[in-house]
């Protein structure tokens, strides 16, 4: 019989604790498939965020640390400037990069460090029970913006692409989302991108954002999330290459 | 380098640290430390290693956690205010089990405080400081030479036992000159670094962690960390002591305090007075067994530090009531005189003024 598809090596063979119809295991094995795909397993250290993700080392079978809340840009530094050889990424969510974490990859960007950011949006904070994030757009319900979120008192949405495109330090930012396979494959070829970028030693931090469903605190069928991804949060997270 | 030079404190340790061969400095500017970052700007690159002004304390302790999981030696220096953002980082090395060396020149607290030498983070660096069940090593040199000599001590501890070595000086000892020699001598034999990050080639994948989910995991990996700490203790006091044995009165001091506490003494003994001293080096683990040895034969203890008394909790567990223990200290700054100590020592043993004759303590 042949072999059609198989899962790569550097994702490993592991029972997931994320809920169905999350979008962190489509992601997991997309980083997965390019580290494999760029020959990079070897040399490739990956971040885990405080977050759902923090497991992400349960599921990617390379190097990997687990680190304070937001710190993953700083902790990068740390690797890459005494590692220069070393592939370093974090993996990050929107609370742990747009809120606690503002400072760290700001400056990680501003620094130019050569290194690569995934960011997960999924406009909530996923693990603590769906509270606002700074990525939650307006009129969004969350634990703790039970009315929708307001511009007035809750903030208006951060778009941290946005913020860190006009960064010299920055060389590419693109904002890719997880919500069908054509989607999909964008953001593969995205998350590769960025990769390569640091394998060629490229002087500059790339960052690729997901916006990626969580139905559990949504509140919405995996379906439905992912239409709510399309028709909804891109209003306010468009799509596309902001630099690089 | 190995003929004596003349050097301020933060210089020297700067240096002594290069010496011991820190593969990176991450800091963040704070006085009265600034002449390190300044330094360490200039000396690494010069090595060829890794010197990075951040963008906070809290990310200057992350740097610190990011290079050390890869195996490197990585240090950082601030002062009290940048210290207290440090203790995320500290917990999280601690709890990760990395090896890390934080230099703290003390300043006045709390909040901001001022820029003079102080002893008032005694508590934060002995005691924990960050959230959980941990321990730092905690050097509390009182010179010059002893502060360069603490580094390469501070590298070989963090590497052996996977800690964080906080090393606690204050604004007088970063900023003062003293002459030094600077060389580098034998270090210890040190464990392979096979917890470190450095790429998943021909072997499983490591990981550096301090989250566990599973029931009990915790509580074990706790354990086993009190355990490594109970080998500390047993193996790596340090302390210094000078005419202890037939002393009526014993003055605990460590760092700059213990420079002053050194001539009150010394004065006493002019005097008539039976003064000795115990000085500390390190802080943690505490010197419980030397002082509770010399509390054996009735003395007074008089614990003098740059705060309103915190070491001084230490030595009353270490003395353990067999003796009474005073304290004489100034906070935020002030910074004690000979006369003031030696007054108090006076105070304390001529029978006609002692309080404690009065209060039929003695």
């Amino acid at each position: 019989m042949k072999t059609v598809f198989a899962r790569t090596p550097t994702l490993k063979d592991w029972p997931t604790h994320y809920c169905p119809g999350c979008g962190h295991g489509i992601a997991h094995r997309l980083i997965a498939e390019v580290i494999d795909e760029l020959g990079i397993h070897d040399r490739t250290i990956g971040i885990a965020p405080v977050g759902c993700a923090v497991l992400a080392y349960d599921y990617l079978d390379v190097d990997m640390v687990e680190v304070a809340h937001g710190r993953a840009p700083a902790v990068a530094t740390g690797m890459k400037r005494t590692n220069p050889e070393m592939i370093i990424f974090s993996y990050q969510g929107d609370g742990d990069l747009a809120a606690i974490g503002t400072a760290e990859i700001i400056h990680a960007a501003h620094r130019g460090e050569q290194i690569t950011v995934i960011f997960i949006n999924n406009a909530v904070f996923g693990m603590t029970g769906g509270q606002m994030a700074p990525t939650t757009v307006l009129g969004q319900v969350t634990a703790t913006t039970q009315k929708g979120r307001q511009a007035v008192g809750d903030g208006y949405p951060l778009q941290v692409a946005e913020l860190l495109a006009v960064l010299p330090g920055a060389i590419y930012i693109e904002r890719c989302s997880l919500h069908n396979p054509a989607e999909i494959r964008k953001t593969r070829k995205a998350i590769k991108h960025a990769f390569e970028l640091q394998v060629g030693g490229a002087q500059g931090l790339s960052m690729v954002e997901i916006l990626s469903p969580c139905p559990t605190n949504w509140r919405m069928t995996p379906a439905k999330a992912m239409q709510w991804i399309e028709n909804e949060l891109t209003k306010t997270f468009p799509l596309g290459r902001l630099k690089g | 380098m190995t003929e004596r030079i003349l050097m301020c404190g933060n210089e020297a340790l700067a240096e002594a640290a290069v010496i011991a061969g820190v593969d990176a400095y991450f800091g963040y500017p704070i006085t009265p430390q600034n002449e390190i970052p300044a330094y360490m700007s200039r000396r690494m690159p010069e090595e060829g290693r890794v010197f990075v002004q951040c963008e906070s304390e809290l990310a200057a302790i992350n740097m610190v956690f990011g290079a050390s999981a890869t195996g490197k030696r990585a240090m950082t220096s601030s002062s009290s205010p940048g210290i207290s953002l440090m203790q995320e980082g500290i917990s999280y090395l601690a709890g990760a089990e990395l090896p890390a060396v934080v230099v703290n020149v003390m300043r006045g607290g709390p909040g901001l405080g001022n820029i003079a030498p102080s002893q008032g983070d005694y508590f934060q660096a002995a005691k924990g400081g960050g959230h959980g069940d941990y321990r730092s090593i905690v050097l509390g040199p009182s010179g010059v030479q002893e502060l360069a000599d603490c580094m390469p001590l501070a590298f070989d501890l963090a590497d052996q036992y996977r800690m964080t070595v906080i090393i606690l000086a204050d604004g007088m000892l970063g900023q003062m000159m003293e002459p030094v020699v600077l060389e580098k001598k034998p270090g210890r034999k040190l464990p392979p670094k096979d917890w470190a990050l450095t790429g998943a080639k021909g072997r499983a994948q490591n990981i550096v962690r301090s989250l566990w989910l599973k029931e009990g995991v915790v509580e074990q990996h706790n354990y086993e960390l009190q355990a490594k700490y109970e080998q500390v203790q047993k193996n790596e006091v340090l302390c210094e002591q000078y005419q202890v044995d037939d002393a009526e009165i014993v003055v605990v001091a460590y760092g700059i305090a213990a420079r002053i506490v050194r001539s009150a003494v010394s004065k006493a003994r002019e005097e008539g007075i039976k003064g000795g001293w115990i000085r500390p080096i390190t802080l943690w683990p505490f010197p419980t067994e030397q002082i509770s040895r010399a509390a054996e034969d009735f003395k007074i203890f008089l614990t003098v530090e740059l705060s309103c008394g915190q070491m001084v909790e230490d030595v009353r567990l270490a003395v353990a009531g067999k003796a009474p223990v005073l304290f004489y200290g100034r906070p935020g700054g002030g910074v004690p005189t000979v006369e003031e100590i030696l007054e108090r020592i006076r105070q304390l043993t001529i029978p006609e003024t002692s309080e404690l004759h009065k209060s039929g303590l003695r």
